[in-house]
């Protein structure tokens, strides 16, 4: 089918009036161009958005406590508790399915009063009591010195991990502070390493101002006996936390003397579940993108269908001298067909080019002019080249089919007839 | 080589119906040159086609060099045309867009010859028109004389059993035509079955038998001394 023989044949076919022909490559072109500039596009905002969860592992949820809203057990409704550490015991115990469960407190905060001093040098910093598995959780670099460990727990070291924003704001540039003491709420906490994060957004500034010490630690220096603030709770991989959290909240309950119905006394906000919702958004931006796309790409189709309609018509007679010499009318459908096949190919690539390219100027541009919020590396796969190119081939037997069935239908005495 | 027994043929165009051929009888042997005369619409171009297989009778047999022609499909018609006839047309009917040597070379690519084995076969037939020199000219480049000696170089290339032409003459002028029927009947020599279909008187004695169709019917049907087209010229 793909002898040099075939080939010229097309090549002339298709070169004879090649004005018209790149008219009607264009059509293809377009669509296909259209297709990948979309995906590409919504690619872009996905790796975007996506950036914006950064490592975190997003089959999470944060847990606090709320007011109890229903009386139980005869208790009145309107009270309030808290969680301890035999409530994580409890949750670890009782469900394996969990890969941590990071009770963690908390002290101070963003526009809060200055609480942190070193020297002259004051701030206001989140202060959290943590366990060593909460880097796991959110992920951080360590830029020198460590992160926190057991050892520090068990000991109650007073020791601290601080943000790079935080080394900036109490430190001089250059000056040692591994070693150093800082004092939290008037308590000395030795600094023992400090941690950058990465996150496309403006954020990663504020995130950066945190400060770590061993939850044991932090307990015991500001009272908080076996008080836990709120636990960061992470389901093992292939379980998902938003089906898991409805146990964990039963446990709370029973051990608290909550009404199991009462959805308010536990306050959470389940990162998995966000992360669904916005990859169902992205999943329907696809579906949107291939809609739009194949529909530019049909008016295509349906451009090269109509060319090479009036193309089989011109032919005619064409194709009455060649059946006259020997032509079997698999051999004139084949070349439609194959003509058809060709030239949609052709332009169909052409649009895939044009649009690589497109995309390859704009990554350059958002490179040169440093991160967009939101946008972030645009880019199409190969398997979605792939699908293009299916989808092409299938187009342009598509868009022979009915004019190759035209030249075989036409007689070829008919064709040939002189008058 | 050709026999049909009982041959008709009647065209239909909406409620009426045009009986062409009325039980047509005739045979030819191999080597033969005839000629088919008749006033026009007699029904000469409709029998030319049925025995050229692109065109299908009502009823009636035909057999071609011992095959009898009949239920054929059109993947079997495009064998059969290929393996055994020859067209030669009124109006040459080349395709434009390809040289002569390309013209000439079609009917080996239905074959399914290989490319180099067909130009020089095509290129041989070329010469044998005397057209050796224009075998890169295209048909718009060549007149009207030149084109139909393509166009019979074409016929010529498979070997085919039998020529068909039809008005081979019919758009050239005097001097032309002859030159052209003595191209046939060069080949007839050298022991081609040829028919042609022709309402010229001239063109019919430079055959060797002329057959004559009336109103769908045979009515004179004569061998003939033939007349030398190089007589004339
Ligand atoms: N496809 C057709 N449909 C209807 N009538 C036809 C068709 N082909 C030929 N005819 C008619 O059949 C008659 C014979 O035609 P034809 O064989 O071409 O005659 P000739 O070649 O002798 O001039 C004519 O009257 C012509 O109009
Ligand atoms: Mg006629």
């Amino acid at each position: 089918m793909f002898s040099k023989d075939s080939w010229d044949e097309i090549i002339e076919a298709l070169s004879r009036n090649w004005f018209r022909t790149a008219l009607t490559a264009f059509g293809v072109l377009w669509g296909i161009f259209i297709l990948v500039i979309l995906l590409a596009a919504g690619k872009g905002l996905e790796n975007g958005v996506k950036k914006d969860f950064g490592n975190i592992a997003t089959n999470s949820m944060f847990m606090w406590t709320q007011t109890i809203s229903k009386p139980y057990k005869g208790l009145p409704k309107g009270r309030r508790f808290s969680y301890d550490l035999d409530d994580v015991a409890a949750i670890k115990q009782s469900m394996p399915e969990l890969r941590f469960v990071s009770p963690r407190n908390q002290l101070g905060g963003f526009g809060g009063a200055n609480n942190v001093v070193r020297g002259i040098n004051t701030g206001a910093f989140n202060v959290y009591g943590d366990y060593p598995e909460y880097i796991e959780q959110q992920p951080m670099y360590i830029t020198s010195g460590r992160f926190l460990n057991y050892g520090d727990i068990e000991a109650r070291r007073k020791v601290a991990v601080i943000g790079e924003g935080v080394r900036n704001a109490l430190y001089d540039k250059g000056e040692d502070f591994i070693g150093t003491y800082i004092k939290i709420n008037g308590v000395n906490f030795m600094v023992v390493g400090t941690y950058a994060v990465v996150a496309s957004n403006g954020d990663s500034e504020e995130e950066q101002k945190q400060i770590y010490v061993p939850f044991t630690a932090f307990s015991q220096a500001f009272n908080m006996g076996n008080d836990v603030g709120w636990m960061a709770i992470t389901a093992k991989d292939g379980y998902s936390i938003t089906q898991l959290k409805t146990k964990v909240f039963d446990i709370i309950k029973t051990r608290h003397s909550i009404h199991p119905e009462d959805d308010r006394a536990i306050g959470n906000f389940d990162l998995y579940e966000q992360y669904q919702k916005v990859d169902g958004l992205f999943i329907a931006l696809k579906a949107v993108a291939y809609f739009v796309g194949i529909l530019v790409l049909l008016s295509g189709i349906i451009g090269i269908s109509n060319i090479m309609l009036i193309v089989v018509k011109e032919r005619t007679k064409e194709i009455g001298i060649r059946r006259a010499l020997g032509a079997s009318p698999w051999s004139i459908r084949s070349q439609i067909l194959t003509e058809s096949v060709f030239l949609t190919l052709i332009s169909g690539m052409a649009g895939i080019s044009l649009g690589a390219l497109v995309i390859y100027v704009l990554n350059k541009i958002l490179d040169a002019n440093g991160p967009v919020e939101m946008f972030s590396n645009p880019s199409v796969d190969l398997s979605t080249i792939l699908i293009a190119l299916f989808i092409l081939i299938s187009s342009g037997l598509l868009a022979g089919f009915i004019p190759a069935q035209n030249a075989i239908k036409v007689k070829p005495i008919d064709a040939l007839r002189d008058e | 080589m050709i026999a049909i027994k009982d041959l008709h043929k009647s065209y239909t165009m909406g409620s009426n119906s045009l009986h062409v051929l009325k039980g047509i009888n005739f045979s030819v042997e191999e080597g033969e040159l005839v000629s088919i005369m008749g006033s026009s619409g007699s029904g000469k171009s409709t029998l030319l086609n049925i025995l050229g297989m692109l065109d299908e009778a009502d009823s009636g047999t035909y057999t071609l060099d011992g095959t009898p022609i009949k239920n054929l499909n059109e993947k079997i018609a495009a064998r059969y045309r290929n393996k055994f006839l020859g067209f030669i047309f009124q109006s040459f009917n080349l395709i434009n867009y390809k040289s002569a040597l390309d013209n000439v070379g079609m009917p080996l690519y239905y074959q399914g010859m290989k490319r180099a084995e067909r130009t020089d076969k095509a290129m041989a037939y070329l010469e044998k028109v005397g057209l050796a020199n224009w075998a890169h000219h295209m048909p718009n480049e060549l007149s009207g004389g030149q084109k139909q000696r393509v166009a019979i170089a074409r016929a010529l290339a498979s070997d085919p059993k039998v020529l068909l032409a039809d008005e081979p003459t019919g758009a050239l002028d005097t001097k032309t035509s002859y030159e052209v029927m003595e191209l046939i009947q060069g080949i007839n020599d050298e022991g081609k079955t040829i028919l042609v279909v022709t309402h010229e008187d001239d063109i019919a004695h430079m055959t060797k038998r002329i057959v004559n169709l009336k109103d769908g019917l045979i009515i004179d049907d004569t061998k003939i001394n033939q007349v030398r087209a190089a007589s004339h010229v």
